[in-house]
């Protein structure tokens, strides 16, 4: 019984995604259409990383203001938060991309007195994705400052700090801790959710797979390289995650 | 004059309500002069915590005036912040940062809020914590303290502060047995240091040794105040001798 259970506990079916990875990767590397899809295709990673990372880093930023201003007792501040954070998160990640790339951009720009052509489409690709992801750290950042016991606020209000002091020392401190799982996961989902700036000709991997299927008709060799790239970094990422997610519940006990 | 009286804590004819209906505080009043101890028995419910929790403006009163040390708090008081850092207030369920250590509990608003150096608040934090017998604590996080130990902990964390008055809502009742006394000795130092103490408590021992007044609540309202003996021995009204019957039978 003791062997049966043990044999139950082993992540099986990440084994078999690794080795079908290893697989796969060792198949495209050394089969000579697929070697040259992949050298390539790979040319676009970069680009892949860098919208990532940059949209990445300037969605945690709206996500901590605009979270904050969702627990604010401020009632334009709170107002103007649920307003981002419901208006976002109620239009399709593609459509708001377009809306935001092709309208909202060139329209501040436009208020800033910049030409809106000027702007390229890698950054409004970065932009839109951040305003995007926003809203969703918004509600994550909402939720793990509310998970917070109200006595922590009352016990730092009573020792004579004011709101924001006891905010960024005592709540947000604890707040971030419990939050950096769903943080960690929002990473990998915005990686994936990354391939939808093809759509502005921006040349990540998906948008050089596409050009490549398009002009040497491979489309098999091209779309399973692109696969199995993403593939193995939102498997290298996730696991990341959930080695930090017991490491902080470790750390708890 | 009131202003001229030696009251530091001047409660008058306090209202709170919460929601449309929940009176909590019905015409509250109550002087407490400096380097007094003040116990405050009552049932559940009968508006104990929340008139601790005026005294510091944690609440807002519906109506009615607070003051605390010469000074009216009021919503638009800008002050509010200075004047909670002269009241030190330790609570049931001790709310103490899990994040930081123990000294690190006691350091963190010396700095935010006194601008003390780092090491500065450290030994005055250090010096707290002798005084609460648990020095060699210090590194240790609150998840790694005993109930009492934390509440120890978080009564020094208010010290540190050196705050004019102490309030305590109900500072051992979350505690195990044999943890009550190291709370309640340290509190019974503190009041014999002269420390003006408001405290809400059924620990009746306490309240002999060292109250000077005993103020009994129900439904909103102060029914009966006096010395400790009066209200113990010989409670005037026929509520006071309900609860305390009820109380002394445990
Ligand atoms: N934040 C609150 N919201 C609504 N009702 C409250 C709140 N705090 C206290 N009350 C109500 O006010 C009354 C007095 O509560 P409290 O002061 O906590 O009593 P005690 O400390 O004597 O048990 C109770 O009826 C309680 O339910
Ligand atoms: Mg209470």
């Amino acid at each position: 019984m003791k062997i049966l259970d043990r044999l139950n506990r082993i992540p099986w079916w990440l084994f078999a995604i690794i080795f079908a990875l290893l697989a796969a990767f060792y198949f495209v590397l050394t089969t000579q259409s697929f070697r040259a899809s992949f050298d390539f295709i790979i040319r676009g990673i970069s680009i892949t990383v860098q919208t990532t990372v940059y949209a990445y880093g300037i969605a945690l930023v709206i996500g901590l203001v605009m979270g904050l201003g969702r627990v604010s007792r401020n009632p334009v501040f709170s107002n103007i938060a649920r307003f981002y954070v419901e208006v976002v998160r109620g239009i399709p990640m593609l459509v708001l991309i377009f809306y935001i790339s092709f309208v909202a951009v060139v329209d501040v720009a436009g208020l800033l007195g910049i030409e809106g052509r000027d702007i390229p489409m890698n950054l409004r690709a970065i932009i839109a994705l951040a305003v995007a992801y926003g809203a969703f750290m918004a509600e994550i950042f909402r939720a793990g400052i509310q998970s917070i016991d109200r006595g922590q606020m009352e016990a730092a209000r009573s020792l004579g700090m004011s709101y924001s002091n006891a905010m960024r020392y005592v709540i947000l401190p604890q707040a971030i801790r419990n939050v950096l799982p769903a943080l960690g996961n929002d990473f990998v989902a915005m990686l994936k959710d990354s391939s939808l700036v093809s759509v502005l000709a921006v040349r990540d991997i998906t948008q050089v797979a596409r050009l490549h299927a398009g002009s040497t008709f491979r489309f098999r060799e091209a779309y399973t390289v692109l696969a199995v790239l993403y593939l193995s970094m939102t498997l290298v990422l996730s696991a990341l995650v959930q080695w930090l997610e017991r490491r902080l519940h470790a750390g708890r006990k | 004059m009131r202003a001229a009286s030696k009251a530091i804590i001047e409660v008058k004819d306090l209202y709170k309500t919460f929601g449309k209906d929940i009176e909590a505080l019905r015409g509250v009043n109550l002087s407490v002069e400096r380097g007094k101890v003040v116990v405050i028995v009552g049932p559940s419910g009968s508006g104990k915590s929340t008139l601790l929790r005026c005294i510091n403006h944690l609440e807002v009163e519906t109506s009615g005036e607070v003051w605390v040390d010469g000074k009216q708090l009021n919503e638009k008081n800008k002050d509010i912040n200075e004047i909670r850092a002269e009241i030190g207030m330790v609570f049931q369920l001790f709310n103490l940062f899990p994040h930081l250590t123990a000294l690190g509990n006691i350091v963190l608003a010396q700095r935010v809020v006194r601008g003390r150096s780092k090491a500065e608040a450290e030994e005055i934090g250090m010096q707290q914590l002798k005084r609460v017998g648990i020095a060699e604590k210090a590194h240790s996080f609150p998840a790694q303290l005993s109930g009492g130990q934390q509440q120890r902990v978080a009564i020094a964390r208010a010290l540190a502060m050196n705050p004019k008055i102490m309030l305590f809502d109900e500072p051992t009742s979350a505690l195990d047995p044999e943890m009550i006394k190291e709370v309640l000795d340290v509190m019974l130092d503190l009041a014999k240091e002269g420390m003006t103490m408001v405290v809400v408590t059924h620990e009746m021992g306490f309240a002999r040794a060292a109250a000077d007044e005993v103020i009994f609540m129900d439904e909103g309202l102060i029914v009966e105040h006096g010395p400790p003996q009066q209200i113990f021995n010989n409670p005037k009204q026929d509520r006071t001798k309900l609860f305390l019957s009820q109380i002394l039978q445990h």
